[in-house]
């Protein structure tokens, strides 16, 4: 047991050791896991070599995301359109065939339930406060956003899940964000974490696990909350998580995994003792003052390299350690910039709303209301607006906002993890800047030379709008 | 997995900060259903560049890496462990890495030696003219002068390391445990083990 005073990670942990080990590390139990087609073939195979089965395959829920094209996936008549990339072909066929061969739920291509794991999970209802949550990807931190431990994890650590559904682990250290005041007009929870991700670093979570704290975090809704646990990873944490709370009860109920009638009214209860106690003591505390958050942008090639749009692009020679400004000269090399560039002078070619970061309804929403009754710049060479789930497509589709986006000049594509990685047919052509509502603007990310700017999905809509980016505040002003 | 006790070779003085998953292996790789030859893509974008130290004659197919700080930061993808392993390499030493790289590099029995920054800037010297051992059982890194550097590991991660355990097989002869943990838990939280059982 931990301390008397407890973090919510704590009463976590606690409550899932099976045993502890006598060096400290501990046997712990895992309450979900999510499965895609490009980290598991290889534990599927291995359980298959070593004849061992799945321990509880109710426990696992797979589908395809990250290498499946987001253009139509039946032809007219309804039959399936066969992916022409033959390997991203064999990785979602082994898929297709390791799930039922090894009794996982699984949403298939074309299922209206199928879309970014890290969008199903929460949307099914499958993702619940207090539990572990696993994913053999690293944005799996998301699910932190409705008061789970989730973090991501290898491709031995998804065999070893399947085989056992638990993982050895050593527990991490606390860290504690707390945001204190509130988020200037325009500024959302994606400019907040860009914002954090700024003021800490990409390793300045290492070890930890985060946990975010403060008024404007109960003021969010749960997408925004996904979205800011989204990218702890980002900042070097494994997981992130906010505490559960009414509006995480709302956002549950009544969806198709989420527990029902008497069990529910177990589940809201224990999922009300889920909460840092008072006096409880974190590793590590950041205070991050909500006002100073901007709209926030990216210039470099790591999501550290923020700067609000207002900004300039940074000299190199302005950080103190030799091997940032080393990294700056390379990072500016890459992107094709100038230090002292101002920001919202940066033409832009292409748009990419979408991803596990920002593709849920809120954030479609958000790039809509910007675009209403406007039309992208003619630099824009390419634009694309990716739900994150086939229900979230429906629902976008039922508020007219696909039309939106189609008047607008963008296009309005199938469900999938699209243009945040380079590996499906979406990307970014060489040189060539975008616009980008993804997480990580590493080098290649959205394929070979391609510059990525992040930004919030209505940044990425002002982006789209102005021909380069843009303080979506500005745009706002002016009408349609 | 093979028992590891000892790597002794070249190093490849790389030096880089903040090495991402996405530079050790490009997503483009990933789609593949096997482990094996991964080597190819390994550092892609960094092998463009004709004096890349990965294709240097004098250092290639060395078994360690000398790296900079936060190693292995971003994705999740074992594959850039994968790929490591494919071009030879058993061990990384650096300041500091990314802890689901760290862990993905233990499963497949590649090392991940912590030493301070003035220790790997030594050994960056070290090892542009001569071989580097790391000795798993002392948990001292030598060289052929009279560098000794001892660094920590996980216990755990040490006994498996030198025995060459499977993890997988370890745990399930804790399989009683387990099946009582979820007696319990079907129990007091018989929502959490239906999972997908739940829906309609």
């Amino acid at each position: 047991m931990s301390a008397k005073h407890r973090t919510l990670y704590d009463k976590i942990w606690d409550a899932h050791v099976v045993e502890q080990r006598d060096d400290g590390t501990c046997l712990i139990f895992i309450d979900r896991h999510l499965v895609h087609e490009v980290t598991s073939p290889q534990a599927f195979e291995a359980l298959r070599l070593s004849g061992r089965k799945v321990r509880r395959p109710e426990l696992t829920l797979a589908v395809p995301d990250h290498n499946l094209p987001t253009t139509a996936r039946v032809d007219a008549d309804g039959n399936r359109i066969p992916i022409a990339d033959q390997e991203s072909a064999a990785q979602l066929a082994a898929l297709e065939a390791n799930a039922p061969a090894f009794g996982v739920r699984y949403f298939g291509a074309t299922a209206k339930e199928q879309g970014i794991v890290h969008v199903v999970g929460p949307e099914q209802g499958f993702s619940l406060p207090g539990t572990t949550i696993v994913c053999g990807d690293s944005h799996t931190a998301c699910h932190g956003g409705l008061g789970a431990w989730a973090f991501g994890i290898g491709t031995s650590e998804v065999e070893h899940v399947l085989a056992t559904q638990t993982l050895l682990l050593r527990k991490s250290r606390t860290m504690e964000i707390r945001v204190e005041g509130e988020l200037g007009p325009g500024i959302t929870s994606k400019d907040l974490i860009l914002h954090i991700i700024g003021v800490i670093g990409t390793a300045g979570g290492t070890g930890h696990v985060i946990e975010y704290r403060g008024k404007v975090f109960e003021d969010m809704s749960i997408e925004s909350r996904l979205t800011v646990c989204n990218m702890s990873i980002e900042g070097g944490a494994r997981g992130g998580m906010i505490a559960p709370d009414e509006t995480t009860f709302a956002y549950l109920k009544g969806r198709n995994f989420a527990p029902k009638g008497e069990e529910w009214d177990k589940a809201v209860a224990y999922w009300k003792t889920l909460h840092s106690d008072e006096g409880a003591v974190f590793d590590k505390s950041v205070v991050i003052d909500a006002t100073e958050v901007e709209p926030t942008v990216t210039w470099g090639t790591s999501p550290e390299d923020v700067v609000p749009i207002g900004g300039v692009v940074p000299d190199p020679l302005s950080f103190a350690d030799p091997s940032k400004q080393k990294a700056a000269r390379a990072s500016l090399d890459y992107m094709g910039l100038e230090p002292g560039q101002r920001m919202d002078e940066i033409e832009v070619q292409n748009i990419f709303i979408g991803s596990c970061t920002n593709s849920r309804i809120e954030d479609l929403r958000a790039a809509a209301e910007v675009l209403r009754g406007r039309h992208i710049h003619p630099n824009i060479k390419w634009g694309i607006v990716v739900p994150g789930s086939g229900l979230v497509k429906i629902q976008a589709e039922a508020e007219g906002l696909d039309k939106v986006f189609i008047d607008a000049g963008l296009e309005w594509r199938e469900p999938g993890c699209s243009a945040c990685l380079g590996m499906n047919p979406d990307k970014v052509p060489m040189g060539e800047r975008s616009a980008s509502t993804s997480n990580r603007n590493f080098v290649g990310r959205q394929g070979p030379g391609a510059r990525t700017h992040l930004v919030s999905p209505s940044m990425a809509a002002a982006a789209a709008v102005a021909g380069r980016l843009a303080d979506v505040r500005e745009l706002s002003k002016q009408p349609a | 997995m093979d028992p590891v006790t000892q790597v002794e070779g070249g190093a490849y003085p790389f030096g880089m900060k903040n090495v991402d998953t996405d530079i050790i292996i490009p997503a483009h790789f990933l789609k593949t259903v096997s482990r094996d030859g991964l080597g190819r893509g390994a550092f892609e974008a960094l092998r463009k560049d004709p004096a890349n130290v990965f294709d240097d004659p004098q250092y290639k197919g060395s078994p360690i890496i000398i790296a900079g700080d936060n190693f292995g930061c971003g994705s999740s993808r074992e594959h850039a462990a994968w790929a490591l392993l494919d071009m030879g390499v058993k061990a990384v030493i650096a300041p500091s890495f990314s802890d689901i790289f760290a862990g993905n590099a233990f499963k497949n029995g590649i090392l991940t030696v912590v030493l301070p920054q003035d220790q790997v800037d030594r050994l960056m010297e070290v090892a542009r003219t001569d071989p580097i051992t790391i000795d798993l059982e002392s948990q001292i890194v030598t060289s052929p002068f009279q560098d000794r550097f001892s660094f920590e590991i996980d216990p755990f991660r040490k006994f498996c390391l030198l025995q060459g355990l499977d993890e997988v097989g370890l745990t399930l002869t804790r399989k009683d445990a387990i099946t009582g943990y979820e007696q319990r838990l079907a129990q007091e939280k018989p929502w959490l083990a239906r999972g997908t059982g739940l829906a309609a």
